[in-house]
C-alpha cells in the first residue's frame, strides 16, 4: 500500500516510533517487528512478527515451556500425578495458581491443585536424577493408588544433565501398569510457553490418543470440547451450552479432564477447538490419524456463542439444529437482560489487551457486545496464525504489540489512556498505581466462569466492577488538586 | 434462571459465578453425567482412600518415602535473591538463565504483595544453553540501561545457568567492555542455584553480594559518615516479606535514640501508593547508606538461618559486631531485641516502649484464658516458625507439629531450646526437611485446634476442619496482612488478635445456641 495511511493509523506508528526511539539500536530493530499498527486486511507491511525470541532484559511478559506444558496442558488432567522434575521452584510457583478447576478430592482422585516434585538437590543434578524419578514414581503410586497416571514435566536442569526420563518412564510404566508419560518441557526450549504447549500435545500423541474407548457406548452427536482449561470454570458453562443443543460431549481436554477422556477422543465425531493456539496440534493429528473434523469456535459473548453455535450446528442433523435455535431463543433474553443492564456503563470504554494466545482475539465480540471498543492488542505467544485471525477483527490504526514488554504496556497506556487494561497479574499493580481500571484475562481475576451464557453475565459484571469503581475518584488528594491551581 | 435481578443503581444485576452458579441443579447433572467419560472410580473406593489417606497406617508410609516431595513449603533460590534486590534503592534485578522462572517470581510475589515487581531475565534459550549466555547478558545490561534506568542491577541465576556453569563476573566484565554499562556502573551479583537451600539461600547470598558490591563502592569511605550523636546501627531483617516489619525495626530504634540502618528495606518498593503515577523504583536502602553501612557500630541479624552467609561476611570483612538474634516476636522476643539493641548502642530503653511492652502484656492477660492449652501445628520458613514457637508458649498454647521443609541443620538443636524453656512444649515433635503433605498426615492423627502457616495451608484447614492463621509466606488469598508488623510489641499484639479471634469466631461459628454467649 502507497496511500497516505489513515490519521488513527498515522498517529499510531508515530506513537509506536516514539516508543522504539527509547530501545538500544538492536533492540529497537528487533522490537519494530513486532509492534504494527492495524491493517485489517491484514497487509504485508503490516503484518506483525511473533514466536520469536524475546529480547534479553526487556521484561517480557512471557513464561517458558515448562509454563505451556504443565500450567497449560498436562496440569489440568486431574486423575494424573503431575511431577514437577527438578528442583522445588517451577511447580512451587505453578501450584493452584491457574485455577483449572476440577471435581474430585485432592490427593485421592484429583491431583491438580498439588505440588509434586522431585526437589532436585546438588547430587541429582551431578550424578543424575532417574533413579530419584523411578523411586518418585514407585512412592507416588504407594500413595496415591487411585491415579490413573503420571506425566513427567522437565524442568531446565533434565536436558542439560542428559537425564534419560524416556526410559524411566517406559520401565515405570511397567512395572507400575500406569501409563508415565515423559514430556520434554524443559524452560529453554523454545521461546516462551508455546513450544511447550507443542511438546504436550505431542507428548499425548505419542503416549494416550486412541488408547481407551471402551468404557462408553457411542452416538453420532458425540463431540469432544478441546483447549478450555476450566478456569474459573469456563469449560462447565461452555459444556453447558454444547448439552443444551443436544451434543454429548465425551471429553474435556484438559480442564476437569482425565486421561481416559483423552484416550476415547478418537471416538468424537467432531473436536471443538476454543484455545487454537495451545492444542491446534492434537486436533490436526486426530483429523490425520482417524479422520476427526475439527472446528474453531468462540463462547465469549453473545455474538459469538451465538454464530458458534450455528456453525456447530451445521456439522449435525436437523435436530440438533432446532435445538441449536431454540436454546440461542433463550440465551437471547439472557443476553438482553445482561446487556441492559451493564451497556449503559459501559458504552464506549476503551480497553487495552495483552494476554496468550487467544483471549486478545477472542474477547473482542465480549467487548463489543457490552458497546467497548479494543484500542490495542497483543499476545504473549502467538503465531503468525493468531494474527492472521486478528487483523480483521481490529479497526484501522489499531496498535498491535506481539510480546509487549513492560516499557511497552506502560507507555501505550500512557498514550492511549484506556479506560480498562486487560493483562496479568505481573502487570495489573503497575496499572493500578496510574489509576488505570484493570481485569486480569489470564485467571479472569479469581473470578469467572466467563465462557458461555453464564460466563458472559460474569464478564460484564467484572468489567463492570472495574470500571465503574468509586476507587478511581481517590488518587488525588485534594490538596495536591489545590496546589496544582495555586 | 441462574439469577436473582436485583437492580440498584450501582449493582444494576445480580450475576452469580463460580462461587454459586454450578451448585444450579442443571451443573450438577452435567458433573455427574461426565463421570461415565472419566472412567472414574466408585465413590465409595474414593472414599475408603480418602478415609486411609487420614489414618496411622498411611501416615507410616507418607513418612516413609525418601524421593517424593508433596507441597512442600519452599521456593528456589532465585526468588530471594529478587527480594533481596528490591531492598535496594533504584534497583533492577536481574536473573540470568531462562526467562520463565523471572515471570514466575514476579507473578508469585505479585500475588503475595499485590504490588508491581519489577525483575528481568536474560532470556536464555537452547543457543545459549550450547554455547553460553554471556550475549543474552550483554544485551540485558543494555536493555535494562535503556529503558528501565536503574542505579544499580543485581544479577542472579537460574538453575539452567548453574547447570551449565556460567561465570557472572566475567560477564559482567564483559558488559563494562562492550559498554552496554559503564565501567564504574554498580553491579552485584550471585550464584544462586536452585537445586542447593531454598529461597531464603538466595536472599543470603544475594543481599551478601550487594553488600560487598556497596563496600568496595567509591561511596564506601568513613569520611561521608554523616557526623552525629546518635549510634548507627544495622538491622538486617532476612526473607521478611512483612513491609510492616520494616518501617516497626525503624520506629523503634528511632525511639530508642539509634540511627537505624535498615539492610535490605523493601518496605516502600514493595508498597508503594496508589496516586496516579507509577513508580518502578519507590524506595529500598539508599545506595550511598549501604555504602557506609559497615562504619555501623554494629549490624543486628535477625534471621540466623537465613542469614549465615551475609553475618559471616560482616564479622569477618567488616570486622564488625555482628547481634545474632531470633525474629523478634512476642514479649520475650522483643524484649532480647530491646535488650541487645540498648547494649550494643549504649541507650536506655524508652518508657514509651515500656509502655508498649504493657499493653501487649495487658492484651495477653484479658485473651490467655481463650489461648491457654490449645494445639497448634506451626509450619513455614526456620527463623520464623522458631520465634512463632517462641510466641505462642508465651501464649500457653501448645505446639504439636512443627514443620519446616527448609530447615538446616541447627533448626532442630535451635527449636529444642525453645521448647525445653516452657512446659508448654512438651508435647511438640519438630519436623525439619518435611512438607505439607506429612503435615496433613500429622494433623489428621494427631488432630489440632489451629493451624499457623502460609496459605498454603488452608487445603489442610479445610479437610480437617482446623481454623489457618495465616502468617508467613506466601499469603495470596488473603489481603494486607503483610502491610502491618508482627515483630516488636505491636507485632504481637497484630499476631495476639489474629490468633484470639480466630479461635473466638471458630468458637461463635460452632457454639450451641444456649453458648452463643454475647460477651467473650
Amino acid at each position: 500500500m502507497t496511500t497516505t495511511p489513515a490519521p488513527e493509523r498515522a498517529e499510531t506508528e508515530a506513537m509506536i516510533a516514539e516508543v522504539l526511539s527509547q530501545y538500544p539500536k538492536k533492540a529497537a530493530k528487533f522490537r519494530a517487528k513486532h509492534l504494527k499498527a492495524n491493517d485489517p486486511e491484514g497487509s504485508k507491511e503490516c503484518e506483525v512478527k511473533s514466536n520469536i525470541k524475546s529480547r534479553p532484559g526487556v521484561m517480557t511478559i512471557r513464561g517458558c515451556a515448562y509454563a505451556g506444558s504443565k500450567g497449560v496442558v498436562w496440569g489440568p488432567v486431574k486423575d494424573m500425578v503431575t511431577i514437577s522434575h527438578g528442583p522445588v521452584g517451577c511447580g512451587q510457583y505453578s501450584w493452584a495458581t491457574r485455577r483449572n478447576y476440577a471435581h474430585g478430592h485432592l490427593g485421592v482422585d484429583n491431583f491438580t491443585a498439588m505440588q509434586i516434585t522431585t526437589d532436585f538437590q546438588e547430587k541429582d543434578i551431578v550424578f543424575g536424577g532417574d533413579p530419584k524419578l523411578e523411586q518418585v514414581c514407585d512412592e507416588i503410586v504407594e500413595l496415591f493408588p487411585l491415579a490413573k497416571g503420571i506425566s513427567v514435566q522437565s524442568e531446565c536442569p533434565i536436558g542439560l544433565i542428559g537425564d534419560d526420563i524416556e526410559a524411566v518412564a517406559k520401565k515405570s510404566s511397567k512395572k507400575l501398569d500406569i501409563p508415565v508419560i515423559p514430556v520434554r518441557c524443559e524452560g529453554f526450549r523454545g521461546v516462551s510457553q508455546s513450544l511447550g504447549h507443542h511438546i504436550a500435545n505431542d507428548a499425548v500423541r505419542d503416549h494416550v490418543l486412541g488408547t481407551g474407548g471402551d468404557s462408553f457406548e457411542q452416538t453420532d452427536y458425540d463431540v469432544a470440547l478441546i483447549g478450555d482449561y476450566n478456569i474459573g470454570g469456563d469449560a462447565w458453562a461452555s459444556r453447558r451450552i454444547l448439552e443444551e443443543m443436544g451434543l454429548r460431549v465425551i471429553a474435556q481436554w484438559s480442564g476437569d479432564g482425565t486421561i481416559n477422556e483423552m484416550a476415547s477422543t478418537h471416538l468424537s465425531k467432531l473436536n471443538l477447538i476454543h484455545c487454537y493456539r495451545s492444542m491446534n496440534y492434537i486436533c490436526t493429528t486426530m483429523e490425520e490419524r482417524f479422520g476427526t473434523p475439527w472446528t474453531e469456535f468462540n463462547f465469549f459473548g453473545p455474538t459469538k456463542i451465538i454464530s458458534s453455535m450455528r456453525k456447530i450446528a451445521e456439522f449435525f442433523d436437523d435436530e440438533i439444529k432446532a435445538k441449536t435455535e431454540a436454546a440461542i431463543a433463550r440465551y437471547q433474553v439472557r443476553f438482553d437482560e445482561i446487556t441492559k443492564a451493564f451497556r449503559p456503563r459501559l458504552e464506549g470504554k476503551r480497553v487495552m489487551l495483552a494476554v496468550g494466545g487467544l483471549r486478545p482475539r477472542h474477547t473482542i465480540g465480549a467487548y463489543e457486545d457490552l458497546g467497548m471498543e479494543v484500542v490495542g492488542t497483543g499476545y504473549e505467544f502467538a503465531h503468525k496464525d493468531d494474527y492472521t485471525r486478528t487483523y480483521s477483527m481490529l479497526k484501522e490504526g489499531t496498535v498491535l504489540y506481539d510480546d509487549p514488554t513492560a516499557f511497552e504496556l506502560e507507555e501505550f497506556a500512557k498514550f492511549l489512556k484506556p479506560d480498562l487494561m486487560g493483562a496479568g497479574v505481573k502487570e495489573k499493580y503497575v496499572f493500578h498505581k496510574m489509576g488505570i481500571p484493570f481485569r486480569q484475562m489470564h485467571s479472569w481475576d479469581y473470578s469467572g466462569p466467563y465462557h458461555g451464557v453464564d460466563g458472559f453475565a460474569v464478564f460484564a459484571r467484572d468489567m463492570d466492577i472495574a470500571i465503574n469503581s468509586p476507587a478511581w475518584d481517590l488518587l488525588e488528594a485534594p490538596w495536591s488538586k489545590a496546589g496544582e491551581v495555586a | 434462571m441462574t439469577t436473582t435481578p436485583e437492580h440498584t443503581s450501582a449493582v444494576p444485576l445480580r450475576v452469580l459465578d463460580h462461587n454459586d452458579i454450578f451448585r444450579d441443579e442443571v451443573y450438577q447433572k452435567q458433573f455427574e453425567g461426565k463421570r461415565e467419560f472419566e472412567n472414574a472410580a466408585p465413590k465409595e473406593e474414593v472414599q475408603r482412600v480418602l478415609d486411609w489417606t487420614r489414618g496411622w497406617e498411611y501416615r507410616e508410609k507418607n513418612f516413609a518415602r525418601e524421593a517424593l516431595t508433596v507441597n512442600p513449603a519452599k521456593a528456589c533460590q532465585p526468588l530471594g535473591a529478587v527480594l533481596a534486590a528490591l531492598g535496594f534503592e533504584g534497583t533492577m534485578p536481574l536473573v540470568h538463565g531462562s526467562q520463565g522462572c523471572v515471570a514466575y517470581f514476579r507473578s508469585h510475589f505479585a500475588r503475595h504483595f499485590k504490588e508491581p515487581v519489577p525483575a528481568a531475565s536474560t532470556s536464555m534459550t537452547e543457543d545459549a544453553a550450547v554455547f553460553g549466555g554471556i550475549n543474552n547478558l550483554v544485551e540485558a545490561m543494555e536493555n535494562i540501561t535503556a529503558l528501565y534506568k536503574p542505579k544499580h542491577i543485581a544479577v542472579s541465576t537460574t538453575c539452567m545457568a548453574e547447570v551449565i556453569g556460567e561465570d557472572l563476573f566475567a560477564y559482567i566484565g564483559a558488559a563494562r567492555e562492550q559498554e552496554a554499562i559503564t565501567q564504574d556502573f554498580p553491579v552485584s551479583y550471585a550464584h544462586t542455584p536452585s537445586f542447593v537451600g531454598s529461597h531464603i539461600t538466595g536472599y543470603d547470598v544475594m543481599l551478601k553480594g550487594i553488600l560487598e558490591m556497596l563496600a568496595k563502592s567509591p561511596d564506601a569511605d568513613a569520611s561521608k559518615v554523616a557526623k552525629s550523636d546518635k549510634v548507627r546501627l544495622n538491622v538486617i531483617p532476612g526473607f521478611d516479606t512483612y513491609i510492616g516489619n520494616h518501617r516497626e525495626y525503624k520506629r523503634i530504634l528511632e525511639l530508642m535514640g539509634v540511627d537505624p540502618l535498615i539492610l535490605g528495606d523493601h518496605s516502600s518498593s514493595l508498597d508503594s501508593p496508589a496516586d496516579g503515577e507509577y513508580d518502578l523504583y519507590p524506595g529500598g536502602t539508599p545506595l550511598a547508606e549501604g555504602a557506609l553501612a559497615k562504619f555501623s557500630r554494629a549490624s543486628l541479624v535477625l534471621q540466623e538461618s537465613t542469614l549465615r552467609r551475609t553475618a559471616e561476611y560482616i564479622e569477618k570483612d567488616w570486622k564488625q559486631e555482628t547481634v545474632l538474634l531470633e525474629t523478634p516476636l512476642g514479649v520475650k522476643g522483643t524484649d532480647a531485641f530491646l535488650t541487645a539493641v540498648a547494649k550494643v548502642a549504649e541507650v536506655e530503653v524508652p518508657a514509651e516502649l515500656t509502655a508498649e511492652r504493657g499493653r501487649l502484656v495487658d492484651a495477653i492477660t484479658d485473651s490467655h484464658a481463650y489461648v491457654h492449652g490449645k494445639r497448634v501445628a506451626i509450619a513455614g520458613d526456620p527463623d520464623l516458625v522458631i520465634a512463632l514457637t517462641r510466641f505462642v508458649l508465651e501464649l500457653g498454647m501448645i505446639p504439636v507439629h512443627i514443620v519446616s521443609t527448609n530447615a538446616d541443620t541447627t533448626f532442630k538443636a535451635r527449636m529444642e531450646k525453645v521448647l525445653s524453656a516452657s512446659k508448654f512444649g512438651e508435647e511438640a515433635t519438630v519436623w525439619p526437611e518435611k512438607d505439607l503433605w506429612h503435615l496433613r498426615s500429622l494433623v489428621f492423627t494427631e488432630p489440632v485446634d489451629l493451624l499457623i502457616g502460609s496459605m498454603q495451608l488452608k487445603y489442610i484447614s479445610r479437610e480437617a476442619n482446623v481454623p489457618l492463621v495465616r502468617v508467613g509466606f506466601p499469603i495470596f488469598d488473603r489481603h494486607h496482612l503483610h502491610r502491618f508488623p508482627i515483630i516488636g510489641y505491636t507485632g504481637g499484639l497484630h499476631l495476639l488478635t489474629q490468633l484470639v479471634n480466630t479461635i473466638l469466631d471458630e468458637m461463635d461459628r460452632n457454639a450451641p445456641d444456649h453458648s452463643f454467649d454475647a460477651v467473650r
